[in-house]
């Protein structure tokens, strides 16, 4: 295989949005204007500060309701969990699944995987980096389709208007939620993925 | 700067590209990260591609989305009712947001594409602040959840069956379409190649 060397080895750094290279001084990318770091010295905190405002967001969400349902002058509030519930009940496995993993499993999956990712590089680590790469592209991938419960209120709400018969309004848990999806999006983008590397011992970079 | 020498945005490792490579797909020797798609795909082709995806958005914005019958009630919605269901009090900012993750973000990446690529695509020179556009096609990319929207709608379909009877409308379809073709347009999007012509044509 190729010897792998890197730009800040050299003294250069590489544009992460256009992926040019220039000398380490210089302070942007001369193809797309990009600000230039060879590696995001407040990385860390930025992970840590939006990982826990999404964990603030997400207790709410949970606590309160999503949807608020009124038919035949009673009004019925669901949470998160109540909605899956309310699926199961229906029979609605697969759409329930679907719901539970979005809602649920991403969302709690996804604080313990970047405070994972957040401690493991800041001291030096064995950890094979192509299993840390992984689980970060995970974490960003899947990190947007928890959107999928908010999106499904907003559908409600818009159809079901028909007065004193049945009508479904928003709950603040699916501002919460929506907040909190929004947070833990931008702590796994803040996550500098070439710290993976920094830290590793053992195995070298030339593989 | 020799625009040969290409890095790893994932890693940090660098490379020297030979002309003739990067015509083809190589992926980070360290990291497995896809330094050149090696897809051939005209400049022409992907602005065409986002003008027909802008000109499908706009159908989709005035036609109805979902119809739904319960008894005598008939309630047809378009994408824009869907988000106006929300626009009551402190729901407005959600509604907001949820408009711009369905529609305004998908529709800006379209209309930068077109803006920062179009010229190059009939021979002109480079719009003033293009680099900035083509970045920003790029950046937009996590939050336009067109596709994520698709699946919330099956969802509601789901949740509704016994409420009422919902039948499914032309806007349905269009947007469908928009998410595979924004899909299909994703994975010819090589920022090494479109970056490269970019700079070339200044
Ligand atoms: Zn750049
Ligand atoms: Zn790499």
């Amino acid at each position: 295989m190729q010897r792998v060397i890197t730009a800040r080895e050299t003294g250069r750094v590489v544009c992460r949005s256009c992926s040019l290279v220039a000398p380490a001084k210089q302070m942007r990318c001369a193809r797309c204007n990009e600000w230039l770091q060879s590696r995001d010295a407040l990385s860390q905190q930025k992970v840590w500060a939006w990982l826990i405002v999404g964990l603030i967001a997400y207790i709410p969400a949970n606590l309160y309701a999503m949807l608020r349902t009124t038919q035949s002058f009673r009004t019925t509030e669901s949470t998160i969990v109540g909605g899956v519930v309310d699926l199961v009940h229906h029979g609605a496995y697969a759409v329930a699944i679907i719901v539970f993993v979005a809602s649920i499993v991403i969302p709690v999956g996804k604080f313990i995987v970047i405070a994972y990712l957040a401690i493991l590089t800041t001291r030096r680590h064995r950890t094979d980096p192509h299993r840390l790469l992984l689980l970060h592209e995970v974490v960003e991938f899947i990190g947007r389709w928890s959107m999928i419960d908010v999106f499904v209120v907003a559908i409600l709400t818009a159809l079901v208007q028909f007065d004193v018969l049945a009508t479904i309004n928003p709950g603040i848990a699916a501002v919460c939620f929506a907040l909190s999806v929004v947070f833990t999006m931008l702590a796994a983008q803040s996550f500098d993925s070439r710290q993976i590397w920094d830290r590793l011992e053992g195995k070298s970079n030339h593989e | 700067m020799s625009t040969d020498t290409v890095g790893c945005v994932v890693c940090d490792a660098i490379y020297s590209l030979r002309p003739e490579l990067a015509d083809q797909a190589t992926q980070c020797a360290r990291c497995g990260h896809r330094i050149t798609y090696g897809k051939r795909a005209t400049l022409a082709w992907l602005v065409s591609l986002s003008a027909t995806n802008v000109a499908l958005l706009a159908m989709v914005v005035f036609l109805p989305f979902l119809e739904l019958h319960s008894g005598q009630f008939e309630n047809a919605a378009s994408v824009i009712d869907v988000v106006l269901g929300f626009s009551s009090g402190i729901m407005v900012p959600l509604a907001l947001a949820v408009l711009a993750f369905i529609l305004m973000l998908p529709l800006s990446r379209f209309l930068l594409l077109i803006y920062a690529l179009g010229p190059i695509a009939v021979g002109r020179r480079n719009l003033p602040y293009a680099a900035r556009a083509l970045r920003g096609v790029f950046l937009l990319k996590p939050w336009a959840m067109a596709e994520i929207f698709m699946v919330g709608v099956a969802v509601a379909l789901v949740k509704l069956a016994d409420l009422a009877t919902i039948s499914i409308g032309p806007a349905f379809w269009i947007f469908a379409g928009v998410v595979i073709l924004n899909a299909y347009q994703d994975t010819l999007m090589c920022r090494h190649t479109l970056w490269t012509a970019l700079i070339c044509n200044e």
